[in-house]
């Protein structure tokens, strides 16, 4: 039985054990017969051209985990950030973990999307944000089909929320390959300001398989600081779509930093849906062996006097393999809009490859768009000049990787944050600083 | 400590140096003079170990021993420093982090521990007073957006801290004015002692008022065409090169 027929299969039993009456039950039958018709994406389609599933969809997952396993904090500590207070959501193989998080209702709603999801005081937030920007996709649909755990944040208006707020999601040692759904929620209502940080860890060496859709809403005037962490091990590969809904006056701001993992896709979408508003997406991505990254994003202009930044620095070494498709779409109707996109590279060896495409679709005709993607190499003369101050070559190429990712760590809010991804870089590259950039 | 022994070298199979021969001594000053195209720099960076030089035939000595198997960074721990007539930008390692890492790694190299912070600081006052370096310079990032005599001053205060035994100063005056060109040539002047040597590549006199060589070389068509002492230098300032090239000529 291949993986999609399996989880068509499974998906009865889902449904029974989870309250029919639900207001999502409609929502989620509705996506398994959406991931029914369509499947998984081949390479046939535009989006997936440069992305297979294959390797990773061959495995015999286990898409409902029978064990449970508990971890100790002091053993995965260093997969937090640890050295300030945060609210903490954190799952392990799928399944809430309360003995490792620090939720809230204090004020601001920090907890599960299954109380969400079946508790009535929940309902109309539900009811109004619940699938609402997620897109009907094959594989969100079946994230769809299947939500029914993850993080669910909302910030009611005026509040700043004091700490940030880490999403960690755990798989450990199971009987089989593990496939996890989770599904979050971010709600932030007006003038409130919220930091979130998420993460992906697996502890064992089978494979795991996450197909994870975010939902983010940034209501007027909201400011969002949106960070993936995506340092995974080599048996474990992810598809982050994440789609976020933005009114007038807010900002919203996603980093992704991709250092680890087998196969990476991540579908970041912005919907403008107001005017004044930015946009702005960052990302460092440092892989190698035969690591593969595809960043697919998406800005969709829809009103005017709104911006967008794109900024992707991406290094490959060994056979590692990335693509950078960066769509932004501008209505008829989003005149003034300033759009930029920059997707600049470093090939470290002859067998890594980058396939990047801009698309841009401009309907308005009042407007800035720019795009712009390079492919080079480290520059030979930077290297001469630190070695013949007596930096070694491994040494003189690293500071050289971070001088040319130095912009995006520096907008980096989060200080400890960007002191830990500072380190993961410095270990991906097998060297050992000794200040902080 | 510098020997030089019929150095041919070549770039991209295009035949550069053609018989270099040159011997510095301990504190010593040397002058490398000559037009346009001449190979004064690529001489700086053979002896750097810039690896896009081919070395075809001869050796280069430092203190005895043959450089020729050492990478760049190897001869830099060995005391080699080349003022770059073009230093490189490097965004994000600030000036203060640049030095401090060139520093520790040398150390390393040596089996020696880093350099302890509080002497590290020290020193750095010490040298940047020296240069008349402002201290919110050395917090800058690493020559990016540093004008013209900012760089050269970076690379003399670079210098400074790293004390080799051999400098060598590539077109350290071009792009410099005078009050900075006073600034960084008291600066080598006063790091230069009986242990140490420097050579100075320039295309004009200026610089060698303030350094004063003790010796001065003509590179002309990949050979050292004529050496002689100080007064050399003012021949050229005043007659130009033209006289060199016919005396090779005929």
């Amino acid at each position: 039985m291949d993986l999609k027929e399996k989880l068509v299969s499974s998906f009865i039993a889902f449904e029974n054990n989870v309250d029919i009456d639900s207001p999502v039950h409609d929502i989620r039958s509705e996506a398994m017969k959406t991931f029914e018709t369509t499947g998984f994406p081949s390479k046939k389609e535009e989006a997936w051209k440069y992305t297979s599933l294959n390797s990773v969809l061959k495995h015999d997952y286990s898409v409902f985990p029978n064990q449970e396993n508990a971890l100790e904090y002091r053993d995965i500590k260093k997969y937090f950030i640890h050295d300030i207070d945060t609210y903490k959501i954190v799952f392990i193989d799928g399944k809430y973990s309360s003995h490792l998080s620090q939720t809230t209702h204090d004020g601001i709603d920090v907890c599960l999307m299954s109380s969400a999801l079946n508790k009535p005081k929940y309902r109309l937030i539900i009811e109004n944000y619940f699938n609402k920007v997620a897109t009907k996709d094959s594989l969100a649909s079946l994230n769809t089909a299947f939500s029914s755990e993850g993080a669910y944040v909302h910030i009611p208006k005026n509040k700043l929320v004091d700490k940030p707020i880490q999403i960690i999601h755990f798989s450990t040692e199971n009987e089989s390959a593990l496939m996890l759904q989770p599904r979050n929620l971010i709600v932030v209502d007006e003038n409130s300001h919220v930091q979130i940080i998420e993460r992906h860890q697996s502890l064992t060496d089978n494979p795991v398989l996450t197909n994870s859709v975010t939902e983010i809403f940034a209501n007027k005037r909201a400011i969002i600081d949106y960070y993936k962490v995506q340092n995974d091990n080599k048996n474990a590969s992810i598809i982050d779509s994440t789609f976020v809904n933005q009114k007038d006056q807010s900002h919203c701001l996603v980093h992704t930093f991709t250092f680890g993992g087998k196969l990476t896709r991540n579908n970041l979408n912005f919907y403008q849906n107001g005017e004044r508003l930015d946009s702005t997406m960052k990302g460092i991505t440092i892989i190698g062996e035969k690591q593969h990254i595809d960043h697919n994003t998406l800005v969709h202009h829809i009103e005017p006097n709104c911006e967008s930044h794109q900024d992707y620095k991406g290094i490959y070494g060994d056979s590692a393999t990335g693509v950078f498709n960066g769509k932004v779409v501008v209505e008829k109707l989003a005149q003034k809009t300033n759009a930029f996109q920059s997707n600049n590279n470093i090939l470290l060896s002859d067998k890594a490859s980058i396939n990047t495409k801009p698309q841009l679709e401009i309907f308005a005709d009042d407007v800035k768009c720019s795009h712009g993607c390079t492919i080079g190499q480290l520059d030979e003369s930077a290297l001469f000049y630190m070695k013949q101050r007596g930096i070694p070559e491994k040494e003189a190429k690293a500071l050289l990787m971070f001088a040319f990712s130095n912009n995006i760590l520096n907008s980096v809010k989060i200080p400890e944050l960007k002191q830990r991804i500072t380190k993961l870089i410095a270990t991906k590259l097998g060297v050992d600083i000794g200040f902080d950039l | 400590m510098l020997q030089i022994k019929n150095l041919h070298a070549s770039v991209e199979n295009k035949s550069i140096l053609k018989g270099i021969n040159l011997e510095v001594k301990a504190g010593e000053v040397h002058a490398i003079m000559g037009p346009n195209g001449s190979g004064k720099s690529t001489l700086a960076s053979v002896i750097a170990g810039k690896e896009e030089y081919e070395v075809e035939k001869g050796n280069i000595l430092l203190n005895g021993e043959d450089l020729e198997d050492l990478a760049a960074e190897e001869r830099a721990h060995k005391g080699i420093f080349l003022s770059f007539q073009y230093p490189v930008e490097i965004p994000g390692v600030s000036v203060t982090n640049f030095i401090k890492t060139a520093i520790n790694e040398t150390r390393k190299a040596k089996d020696l521990g880093d350099m302890p912070a509080k002497d590290m600081l020290k020193m750095i006052r010490e040298k940047s007073e020296m240069l008349e370096i402002d201290r919110k310079f050395l917090s800058r990032s690493l020559n990016e957006g540093f004008s013209g005599g900012e760089k050269k001053r970076n690379e003399i205060f670079q210098m400074a801290m790293l004390e080799p035994k051999l400098a060598i100063l590539d077109e350290t005056d071009s792009g410099l004015d005078i009050d900075a060109l006073r600034i960084v040539a008291n600066g080598v002047n006063k790091l230069k002692s009986k242990d140490n040597a420097v050579v100075v590549i320039t295309h004009y006199q200026r610089l060698l008022d303030y350094i004063v060589p003790d010796f001065v070389h003509v590179l002309y068509n990949g050979r050292i065409v004529k050496s002689g002492g100080k007064e050399l230098a003012h021949q050229l300032e005043e007659k130009g090169y033209d006289w060199i090239k016919e005396e090779v000529n005929a």
